[in-house]
């Protein structure tokens, strides 16, 4: 299963380095990656393959969530799909 | 891959401008608990069903983890009980299924079961009087049932005396729930023209033409809606009717792809998509502020029923190539105690319930969540029923009234129900008496239109 992150937030050293972290640790792999500034805000989206991931997917939603609040940031995980299924016909 | 100002929309939907799933309901069908022993009949009904939905809410939970999508109520349907316990001979015994019911609800962990409810558009039958006359009691003492009855339809005309036996039902219901400002009240539905796949409370059940057991899901995403407009202000009503329509897709798309997602995981067939915009008390979440978004200085002003035309028929438009079967009540629901706008309208006087009811004719369903002073009669009730069964009759749509006559308050007062349900300001209801019409009884005939063979 591919699922998209979120990262919203203000700039700082280190964003990509700790959600790697989290990733790696975990044997998420990163297929793509982009990231902008929108409204000031620095963005950036990750595709993500969570098929041999060695934890359930709402735990590494939690890890997401937790390294968001200690950073400052906004750190979402959801199914590819959703965006796909919204967007797509 | 999807695009950056795509993904960002949609997160942006769910985080600020307060879109979700409604509700997730799994209707059940009860046919097969009937039986003449009331224990037994009890004892039936709460195994089918906890056996039935016993992954309902952990399945609800997983997909919202996934998708990162809230779905706020997950939701029990059933078949009316009436119809499972027509050999059931009193109605202490249905206070017994009611408990049964709320049971069964309690230990699935649902927000809400919906289905103690008869059909009466024609006729009652000794079961469906028994039930109804133990409406009352049942929702005094159950958390999680909700009731409705249907009194008319297009087909079948209005059966006037259940409309003035519901009149004095919603008057019991409100006097034993008294110490809750009448709560008993808001888990109550009269329909015209009820829909067998509703997923939304209280007016849900599980009709006889439905399979064993069905997902349906009920959208929401008003917030979505008046964000989007505030675009596009100014610009003709052409532009307004294609944001509404581009928004509903995009909401209804989400409402689909949580319905299949449950229906696969639970190994239930998918029913249908309820394309709704249901509004929460929460502020930014109000169908209200739609129609004020469209211009109008408050909701209930002059042009307020345009501007409910406009938004409804876009809301479906725009959802109805979006998901593979469409049903329940599909449109824009004005509860009034649930949506801040609502309130504040109705709190500044104006918005008036005469108002309301012209809204109904050209929006889903009808007179919803509306506190009316403790001390009007039955029979007023009555009639405001007749007159918004009426509505649904002619024009063959639902049409449905929920109102609360709160014990002790009068108009000005404010009842707080809290959560989902928010808080009604008691609104005026006309003085002169209906009693004599109402009292005439019998059935009011189909309209002539319902002659389409």
């Amino acid at each position: 299963m591919r699922a998209i992150i979120t990262v919203v937030g203000k700039d700082r050293v280190g964003i990509i380095a700790e959600v790697s972290r989290i990733l790696s640790e975990n044997q998420v792999n990163i297929l793509d990656i982009s990231q902008t500034i929108m409204q000031d805000m620095f963005t950036m989206i990750m595709l993500v393959d969570v098929s041999v991931a060695k934890v359930a997917f709402s735990e590494l939603s939690d890890a997401l969530d937790a390294l968001g609040k200690s950073m400052g940031l906004s750190i979402r995980i959801q199914h590819e799909d959703l965006f796909h299924s919204m967007h797509r016909i | 891959m999807i695009n950056t100002r795509e993904i960002m929309e949609t997160i942006k939907m769910i985080s600020e401008e307060h879109l979700d799933v409604r509700t997730v309901t799994m209707g059940i069908s009860l046919l097969s608990c009937a039986g003449s022993d009331i224990d037994t009949v009890c004892e039936r009904i709460y195994d089918k069903i906890t056996h039935q939905a016993e992954n309902l809410v952990k399945t609800a939970k997983s997909i919202e983890t996934e998708f990162g999508i809230p779905i706020i109520n997950k939701r029990i349907s059933v078949t009316p009980a009436a119809l499972v316990c027509e050999a059931i001979k009193d109605s202490d015994s249905f206070v017994k299924v009611a408990k049964a019911l709320d049971r069964a609800a309690k230990t699935t962990g649902v927000d809400f079961i919906g289905g103690f409810s008869a059909l009466v558009h024609k006729g009652a039958t000794c079961g469906d009087n028994l039930l109804i006359d133990s409406i009352p009691e049942a929702l005094a003492s159950t958390d999680k049932l909700c009731a409705s009855v249907n009194v008319g339809t297009t087909k079948a005309g209005l059966n006037m005396d259940a409309v003035k036996k519901m009149g004095e039902v919603i008057k019991k219901a409100a006097e034993l729930t008294k110490d809750k400002d009448g709560f008993g009240c808001a888990k109550l539905v009269v329909f015209c023209n009820a829909v067998e796949d509703n997923p939304f409370m209280a007016g849900a059940f599980h009709g006889v033409g439905e399979p064993d057991c069905v997902i349906n899901v009920g959208v929401s995403g008003p917030g979505v809606v008046k964000c989007a407009l505030e675009k596009v202000r100014g610009a003709d009503f052409g532009t307004v009717a294609d944001t509404i329509k581009n928004t509903a897709f995009k909401v209804t798309r989400m409402g689909q792809l949580v319905a299949q997602e449950a229906s696969r995981r639970l190994g239930v067939p998918f029913g249908i998509v309820d394309l709704s915009l249901a509004p929460t008390p929460a502020v930014g979440d109000s169908v209200a502020y739609i129609l004020e978004e469209m211009g109008l200085e408050q909701c209930g002003t002059h042009g307020t029923t345009a501007a409910l035309a406009l938004l409804n028929d876009a809301v479906k438009k725009g959802g109805v190539m979006a998901t593979s079967y469409v049903g329940g009540l599909s449109g824009a629901f004005i509860p009034v105690s649930e949506d801040a706008g609502m309130i504040a309208a109705a709190k500044a006087g104006v918005l008036s319930l005469d108002k309301l009811e012209a809204m109904t004719c050209v929006c889903s369903v009808g007179l919803d969540m509306i506190c009316i002073p403790g001390d009007t009669s039955a029979e007023t009730i009555s009639a405001i029923i007749a007159d918004e069964a009426a509505i649904g009759m002619i024009n063959n749509k639902t049409t449905a009234v929920r109102v609360i006559p709160a014990p002790g308050k009068k108009v000005g007062d404010i009842v707080e129900f809290g959560g989902l349900l928010g808080t009604g300001p008691v609104m005026a209801v006309n003085q002169k008496s209906s009693a004599d019409f109402i009292a005439r009884g019998g059935r009011i005939p189909a309209p002539i239109h319902s002659l389409r063979n």
